[in-house]
């Protein structure tokens, strides 16, 4: 009981499962593919929920270590385990997963298909945020891709199917980019161990070592290699999440996937860059970061604010959030970096560590008020016929009351109120970095004012004013998408009011991430 | 008694767990709604009385105010904890005390006022909403949880004002509050960080190791910030603009006349009595910071804050002059008053702009509340032009809308007559220059003129409506007693509430400020004191009997007759009835410039990063195509002639093998013969 790997379990559940829903399935109703595709996501989430109450927050290090000699020609290792933000990020995959299954219904006639594909996307999504040997990481990394291009491609509405293209070369390309890195890494320390990468880091020899590996001038310093391998590592995250200007796939395909692909992508998978850039690019690559951090807020800042700006003048709700996204994620990066600009002494360690605990907190907390968002987008696209346009509703609060309250909390937390979720990771966000970075962040927070201002917009169109005669007759929330939503909502609630019960998970992983980067004094 | 400070928590967490109550049961029937709503916020008064109770008289004197707080962690971050709590000194206890009670009355008054309205539930909900966030941030002692409590009400602000979704206006309306005041909101959010970053807590009293406190605030002192600012200076600014945003002051104000879509239960609660005066109680919460930012002589926040306040007293009143809309008028009032109580934090300090906010908390409330009255009894009409001839109709609402009104204007002994005068007297003592207590007096003149104004076409003369319009010719009718006795009460609070804090007898601004009361009847002779107090009187009974003159019922006049002012003064009139046209002007740059930013972020995704993304995808085709070339042209050319060849020499030995025993077994014959050979020849 003791030793379970709990890890490769909750990897391995939705692959399996996954792969007999893909191979069996196939005479299988609609609503019997649902049910044993949400089953398993089920299953999984109830693992992580396991995994979650037996690890030790206090501890700060990587903990439930699961570890193989894999293929021993290339010193790798099946190497496993998770600190306090895999932990969150992997509650927060296993429990959006079930979300989009349950409504793979609507894909009917292949639904087995989908839920496969949704399937093996969390599978790849749990397998990165807990894998810390590069090799799988990497191809978990890959595996979350396919299905997700897979899932927009065939399940896209006809004219925009072609959005799947973008999405895929952009990540693509952006892997490639990170390989190609990670291999010349690999070529001169002959390691893929994550750890021991940011060890020789810190020591000051990776770069030194790649240089010489790759037969760098005689007496030229490392540091043109190293902000080379920084600058394509970081590309292939940049994409991911994304920043600008590589973002521009992100709308498209926001907008074309079907609603439940979208939760996924934009609640958990745009997550996966943001935690190689904490677990993999900034410890590996600490002093590079430290040097290209003004550029690197610059770009910050144009996200959040041109994201913001851009989201105002969409007429596509899809867009607008998708948008709004690229904006929440932006805050993200400027805690991430500002840290890395700023010094290492004494006073400015507990506004480091209020900025790196904002940033985790808002990866998970974003994940659940766009989950949410998107969800409830989905099912009013499912009550509209596909209608998704900002000016194709109006006054749906009179038709449909539940619903636009629940829409109104979401919105009102996405936009930053207090006492819901999303302030308090913004506030630390802010908090840590006007400490180091004061412009940028005062910049930033242009990108809350402007949030209120399309956020408040969506509300205006499309649930104040007469009621649309057109929607007369729209129902409102049924017992199954209250199975969803009210737990989405007790999450907002609680970790508004009392936030402490997620920060225990990141606080000392915080900690310990700083004392890694040298951080702390 | 003492221990008090503990339970001090309930206080916000009653009308919190009503409001968490109605949203969870919104089938309730309307008597247990009520009931809910009210008796939380009855048991928030009581407690909030008690606590003021207990901060009466514990005064030590000297200048030392009596204060208890309690902190406790909220989360982590790092190896430090966010601490937040509560305080109970005399500001956080009146402000307490003020909060629940006009909130009582106007729950009482909406009981009545909303008692057709489908959504009877969700009011309530969002009202005790309301009441929670506004309590809480009357007892915050951490500048975190005030914050939090400040966005709250603007968020309840921007529900209730959008409470009616089904009128177009209404969402238009919230929208507008919700972000005008959140731009104010980002300088008070920038200064929290500045503040948690150069002192590193954000705790308003801590035992000594509070920001507002007198370590922190000496070290804070210390350190400069960009110009030559010293770092508290900055940080007052900051929260300045915040507070002006709030508080309406110019050129933040345009959301508040908007807000008058709301309920008039909820204007009279949040747009005029509490919610709009957070800016102010927020400024007087962070005096000590404030006040040692008055060192530098060019950027004195709080200077700015006199001037700012002064011109927004002035300018409200002009405005409210030629206003039509009852609603209408008295929010430009409530701006105009609000800009006194900034011009007394200003000139004076804490302890006049918070005398000031009570008095105008209970005779604006009033007045809102009778506006209500009116309205109700004569089905929406909000029009001043077309009512009229109110006075033998509801007498009991003329009486205490005129009591309020008289308030209001400075009428001699009423309540806003002491704390205007107040603020006036602080204004004239004011060293820098004098201009802020001229404008003062102009707007003192002005706003007994727009309301005796009002009150002449509310109450006197004709039903306006009534005479041009047959068919409606019900009389309106008195409200029941639960719109009408609240109005009593706060009639009553607006008449005598001056009393408190008379020259003479200055008890509330000494219990603020924790001095030993000292009654000096003499300093009521002093000619400055005296002079102003008369010179006071003399304006506003000028005003009003300006306002009489102009407008008496004798002269009177259908609704569509020409305003007497427009005639005098066109131009005058047509700028102040358009508001001056700030509307306008900031549709013009503001807005447009949204719409372009946001155009140009649109058209540079699509036509500059997507194009580059496109351009990128071209050239990794144009590689790949001169690869395939390259291939085609040169690699597979040598691979193709290898094929080739191997498919003529395998064509060759093809031949060979045509099936015929003969040739296979001669081949064999001839192989044999020549391994014989070889084998022979190897062997010697």
């Amino acid at each position: 009981m003791n030793n379970l790997p709990l890890i490769s379990l909750m990897t391995f559940i939705p692959l399996f499962g996954g792969g007999i829903l893909w191979c069996f399935g196939g005479g299988w109703s609609g609503r019997k593919a649902t049910r044993i595709g949400t089953g398993i996501g089920l299953l999984t989430l109830a693992v992580a929920f396991f995994l979650g109450l037996r690890f030790d927050p206090d501890l700060g290090t990587i903990q439930h270590i699961e570890r193989y000699r894999w293929i021993p020609a290339l010193n790798v290792d099946y190497f496993v385990g998770v600190d306090g933000l895999s932990i969150l990020m992997v509650g927060l995959t296993a429990l959006l997963a079930p979300v989009a299954l349950s409504t793979a219904r609507e894909a009917a006639p292949r639904a087995h298909r989908f839920a496969a594909l949704i399937l093996f996307l969390e599978a790849g999504l749990i397998g990165v945020f807990t894998a810390l040997n590069f090799f799988h990481w990497f191809l978990f990394w890959e595996l979350s891709l396919i299905p997700a291009f897979f899932l927009i491609r065939l399940w896209a509405n006809p004219r925009q199917s072609e959005a799947a293209f973008p999405f895929f070369l952009y990540a693509f390309v952006g892997s490639v980019a990170l390989l190609l890195s990670f291999l010349a890494l690999f070529a001169a320390t002959g390691t893929f161990d994550f750890a021991e990468l940011a060890e020789q880091a810190k020591r000051g020899e990776l770069m030194s070592r790649v240089a010489a590996n790759l037969g760098w001038k005689e007496g030229a310093s490392p540091q043109g290699i190293g902000l080379l391998l920084f600058g394509l590592a970081f590309f292939g995250v940049a994409v991911k999440v994304p920043i600008y200007p590589f973002h521009t796939w992100s709308p498209a395909a926001y907008a074309a996937a079907p609603a439940s692909v979208t939760l996924l992508l934009s609640g958990a998978m745009s997550k996966m860059g943001l935690y190689a850039l904490l677990r993999l690019i900034l410890p590996i690559f600490p002093d590079q970061a430290a040097q290209a951090a003004a550029p690197l807020l610059i770009l910050t800042v144009g996200t959040i604010v041109f994201s913001a700006l851009a989201a105002c003048v969409q007429t596509d709700l899809r867009r607008i959030f998708a948008y709004s996204s690229i904006n929440h994620l932006g805050y993200c990066f400027l805690g991430a970096f500002a840290v890395m600009s700023g010094p290492a002494d004494a006073s400015s360690t507990p506004d480091a560590a209020a900025a790196i605990n904002g940033v985790g907190l808002h990866m998970f907390n974003h994940g659940v008020l766009a989950g949410l968002i998107f969800f409830l987008l989905g099912r009013l696209e499912a009550r509209a016929g596909g209608l998704r346009g900002l000016g194709d509703f109006g006054g749906l609060h009179s038709i449909t009351p539940r619903l636009a309250a629940v829409a109104w909390t979401a919105l009102l937390a996405s936009l930053g109120l207090p006492g819901l979720n999303a302030f308090i990771g913004e506030f630390l966000i802010f908090k840590g970095a006007f400490a180091h970075v004061q412009w940028a962040t005062a910049f930033s927070s242009l990108g809350l004012l402007l949030t209120a201002v399309f956020l408040l917009n969506v509300i205006q169109k499309v649930f104040a004013g007469p009621p649309n005669e057109k929607w007369r007759t729209m129902p409102d929330l049924n017992r199954g998408e209250w199975l969803v939503i009210a737990p989405a909502l007790a999450l907002i609630i609680s970790a508004g009011v009392y936030p402490q019960y997620l920060l225990r998970f990141v606080n000392e992983t915080s900690l310990h991430w700083l004392a890694q980067l040298g951080k702390t004094p | 008694m003492k221990d008090i400070v503990h339970i001090l928590w309930l206080i916000p967490l009653l009308p919190l767990l009503a409001a968490g109550a109605l949203a969870l049961a919104p089938r309730l029937g309307k008597r247990s709604v009520s009931f809910l709503a009210v008796g939380a916020l009855a048991a928030s008064c009581v407690l909030s009385v008690l606590a003021l109770w207990a901060t009466l008289g514990e005064s030590e004197g000297e200048g030392e105010v009596w204060r208890q707080t309690v902190n406790f962690p909220w989360f982590s971050m790092g190896a430090a904890f966010m601490e937040i709590g509560w305080v109970l000194d005399p500001l956080a206890a009146v402000m307490a005390a003020l909060v629940s009670f006009v909130g009582c009355m106007i729950f009482l008054f909406s009981v009545g006022y909303m008692a057709s309205d489908k959504q009877y539930a969700r009011f309530f909900c969002l009202m005790s909403f309301f009441a929670a966030a506004m309590l809480g941030l009357t007892i915050a002692n951490s500048l975190l949880l005030l914050f939090i409590c400040w966005e709250l009400v603007g968020a309840a602000s921007y529900l209730l004002i959008g409470f009616w979704t089904r009128k177009p206006g209404a969402a238009a309306a919230a929208k507008k509050a919700f972000i005008v005041t959140r731009i104010g909101d980002l300088g008070f959010f920038i200064g929290m960080l500045w503040l948690s970053s150069a002192s590193g807590t954000l705790l308003f009293y801590d035992e000594g190791k509070g920001c507002l406190e007198e370590s922190a605030l000496t070290s804070l002192g210390a350190q400069t910030a960009l110009f030559g600012l010293a770092v508290p200076a900055a940080l007052t600014w900051l929260v300045l603009w915040g507070a002006m945003g709030k508080s309406g002051q110019a050129p933040l104000h345009v959301w508040l006349p908007d807000a008058m879509e709301g309920p008039t239960p909820v204007s009279a609660l949040i747009h005029a009595a509490t919610m709009v005066a957070a800016g102010i109680f927020l400024l007087a919460r962070i005096y000590p910071l404030a006040s040692i930012a008055g060192d530098a002589v060019s950027f004195d926040p709080l200077a700015a804050a006199a001037w700012i306040g002064s011109l927004t007293a002035l300018f409200g009143a002009i405005v409210a002059v030629a206003q039509t809309d009852i609603k209408r008028i008295l929010a430009y009032s409530t701006i105009s008053q609000l800009g006194y109580m900034m011009l007394g934090l200003g000139a004076g300090g804490p302890a006049t702009a918070m005398f000031h906010l009570l008095t105008h908390a209970f005779f604006k409330a009033l007045l809102f509340l009778g506006a209500g009255s009116v309205i109700h009894a004569c089905r929406g009409e909000q029009d001043i032009r077309r009512l009229g001839g109110l006075r033998p109709c509801m007498p009991f609402t003329f009486a205490c809308y005129a009591v309020g009104m008289l308030a209001l204007s400075g009428f001699p002994l009423l309540s806003g007559f002491w704390s205007k005068d107040a603020v006036l007297h602080e204004a004239g003592a004011w060293n820098p220059s004098q201009l802020p207590f001229f404008f003062g007096l102009a707007g003192a003149f002005l706003t007994a003129f727009y309301m005796s104004r009002q009150m002449v076409y509310v109450f006197f003369g004709e039903n306006r409506a009534r005479t041009e319009n047959r068919q409606s010719s019900t009389r309106p009718k008195e409200n029941d007693a639960m719109m009408t006795l609240p109005l009593l009460v706060l009639a009553a609070g607006a008449a005598l509430l001056g009393f408190i804090g008379t020259p003479a007898l200055p008890a509330f601004q000494s219990y603020l400020e924790g001095q030993a009361l000292e009654t000096s009847a003499g300093v009521l002779w002093e000619a400055k004191t005296l002079g102003l107090l008369l010179l006071s009187s003399v304006i506003a009974l000028a005003g009003i009997f300006f306002g009489w003159l102009l407008y008496r019922p004798s002269r009177f006049h259908p609704a569509t007759q020409e305003d007497p002012l427009r005639r005098m003064l066109p131009r005058c009139y047509r700028w102040a009835e358009n508001q001056f046209f700030v509307d306008e002007l900031y549709q013009r740059t503001v807005l447009r410039g949204l719409r372009f930013l946001g155009d140009l972020a649109e058209i540079v995704d699509r036509r500059m990063w997507e194009r580059a993304g496109r351009l990128c995808a071209a050239f990794v085709r144009g590689i790949a195509w001169i690869a395939r070339l390259a291939d085609e042209g040169l690699a597979n050319a040598g691979l193709d002639r290898f094929c080739l060849s191997v498919r003529r020499i395998a064509a060759l030995l093809a031949k060979i093998q045509n099936g015929r025993i003969q040739s296979y077994l001669k081949i064999a014959g001839a192989s044999l013969a020549i391994v014989a050979l070889v084998f022979a020849w190897l062997r010697s």
